[in-house]
């Protein structure tokens, strides 16, 4: 790509989600909006290698767009004419003038950009097409970056979204922040959709593509804006707390040669103090903020609780487990309960804690879930209970799909298997 | 990616204007209200500062400041998080046009992270991590 492409590129980043937010508010149809402004990063693309780039590259992009939005409402009002169709409530909307525009596009872009939010993460789309919505217009990634991050076809992705904005425009969503009883559902979608995508980021490995990793980063830079246009809402601050400090252990988690390093094996040292601090902030922001600790804030509450232990063994284990018990009584689940389990395991001892375990077996959701078995070996192996451990640990790794992770299994079933032999020697001697 | 700009510029023992304030304070707001900005300072004057330098032989040097000897001396930094080398670029020029003259160095820096792991499948220890 030349310099002036990466240029362009690195413009359309900054600057896309307030020309598209601007727009949806004139236009009251984010589809438009969207097609409007991609016209102007094409304008821009034409031009700018030419011209070079101009001394304000965002407000060149919006003018560009603005334009295109008056010359579009232009043709409309002529077409309109033609039909002689005077719908008195749309010709209210579209009368307006070219100064209007200009006043409408010159307020407050915050408000825009949270109803931007609001709208690609509308109910009446689907998760995926919340996700694809949410980092087209809001992170400004191509299609092409979307379907590699998530690895799945271009045409998938690009389906997807023009599907999406069929259906905003189809359903009438108004383009706004949803207000009262709503509102709460409506945020949770939001955050809901920017963990998501931390999450795809997340579970990238070595091998993959770049673009799956920074998932991760466009989920915090979503986060941190979001939390500049919403900042009284405690949830927001939570889960960029969350992010944070789960980010913060990014580097930590494998070694040398790939392999997995648990969180109470880490090193420590190698934990981003930055991000960390950054973390440790945007939850006390949350919790000084008061109300009722949602489920956000509390699971960011327990990520502190690690980061800042500075060894495995200060570890406070006892508020964990006071923050699972909040967070089950909130979001009741089996798996909310079984990392309750590992959590008593620590404060209380692996027998309460296998007590807890047994309790799960017969979850339904759980069912397929080899962490069931891989924690129900971890307790037995503590109680030295060896001979009912290993057949728990070969389940589990019967049942993972990850490579390494059933190395880690085998082996540990392997080391019951030599605590084993002794036993049985011992008894035939006897 | 996460990229360390530092500002280098001929030193100057004069406060800011109020304009100058209130231009960089839009600039900073700006960055972070774009989830860009993770953390910047400007540095006081180099005679607060001192320089010290660890010889071949394992000796100590100090020289405090102002740094006389240099054209041009560090005046802030600020640590960004962006998606290209490109947009540290560009806001870098958004900075410099607000301060309107010096240098500012471009540099990523060193956070690799190991992307090796599936979270998603974490084991007894990191359950809580996960959480």
């Amino acid at each position: 790509m030349s310099d002036v492409n990466s240029a362009i590129d690195a413009v359309w980043r900054i600057e896309s989600a307030k020309v598209i937010a601007s727009l949806a508010r004139i236009t009251g149809d984010v589809g438009l909006a969207e097609d409007l402004a991609q016209d102007a990063l094409l304008a821009a693309l034409e031009k700018w290698p030419q011209q070079g780039i101009p001394d304000n590259p965002g407000a060149w992009l919006m003018a560009t767009a603005k334009h295109r939005a008056i010359d579009m409402h232009r043709r409309s009002k002529l077409l309109e004419r033609k039909h002689e169709e005077m719908v008195p409530e749309l010709e209210e909307r579209q009368e307006l003038s070219v100064s209007d525009l200009d006043t409408a596009l010159d307020d407050d872009i915050g408000d825009d950009l949270l109803r931007l939010m609001f709208t690609a993460c509308h109910p009446v789309l689907s998760t995926d097409a919340r996700v694809a919505m949410t980092l087209r217009m809001l992170g400004g990634l191509t299609t092409d970056e979307i379907a590699r991050a998530f690895l799945v076809p271009e045409p998938t992705v690009a389906q997807r979204i023009v599907r999406a904005k069929r259906t905003l425009s189809e359903a009438r969503v108004p383009f706004e922040v949803p207000r009262g009883t709503d509102r709460d559902d409506r945020l949770s979608s939001v955050l809901g959709v920017l963990y998501l995508i931390f999450n795809e980021g997340y579970s990238a490995t070595a091998g993959d593509d770049w673009i799956r990793p920074a998932l991760c980063e466009d989920a915090m830079r979503l986060g941190r804006i979001l939390a500049e246009l919403a900042p009284n809402e405690p949830e927001v601050h939570g889960l960029i707390a969350l992010m944070e400090i789960q980010a913060s252990r990014l580097r930590a988690r494998t070694g040398p040669k790939g392999e997995p390093i648990l969180l109470l094996d880490q090193d420590r040292g190698r934990w981003d103090r930055l991000l960390i601090r950054r973390g440790l902030a945007a939850l006390d922001r949350a919790e000084r903020l008061g109300g009722e600790r949602g489920p956000y804030v509390l699971q960011a509450a327990i990520a502190a609780c690690h980061a800042r232990a500075r060894t495995a063994e200060e570890t406070d284990w006892e508020r964990i487990v006071a923050l699972y018990d909040a967070l089950a009584e909130l979001t009741p689940s089996p798996i909310v309960e079984l990392n309750r389990a590992v959590a008593v395991s620590f404060a209380y001892g692996p027998a309460t804690a296998l007590e807890l375990v047994d309790g799960l077996q017969s979850e339904p959701s759980l069912k397929n879930y080899h962490l069931l078995p891989s924690v129900r070996g971890d307790l037995l192996m503590k109680l030295k209970r060896f001979g009912e451990a290993k057949p728990e640990f070969e389940r589990a790794a019967s049942m993972t799909r990850n490579s390494r992770e059933r190395a880690l299994l085998l082996e540990r079933m392997r080391a019951c298997e030599l605590e084993i032999q002794p036993e049985t020697n011992r008894v035939s001697n006897n | 990616m996460r990229f360390m700009t530092i500002y280098t510029d001929v030193e100057r023992d004069t406060p800011p204007s109020q304009e100058e304030i209130e231009a960089m304070g839009n600039l900073i707001g700006e960055m972070s209200n774009a989830g860009v900005l993770i953390r910047t300072d400007g540095l006081q004057h180099s005679k607060r500062g001192a320089r010290v330098h660890i010889t071949d032989d394992g000796k100590f040097s100090i020289t405090d400041g102002p740094f006389t000897e240099s054209k041009e001396v560090v005046g802030g930094y600020a640590i960004i998080e962006v998606a290209s080398k490109a947009e540290a670029i560009e806001w870098t020029k958004r900075f410099l046009k607000v301060v309107g003259r010096g240098t500012s160095e471009i540099r990523l820096m060193h956070e690799q992270a190991a992307f090796d792991v599936d979270p998603a499948q974490p084991s007894l220890h990191n359950t809580a991590n996960r959480a």
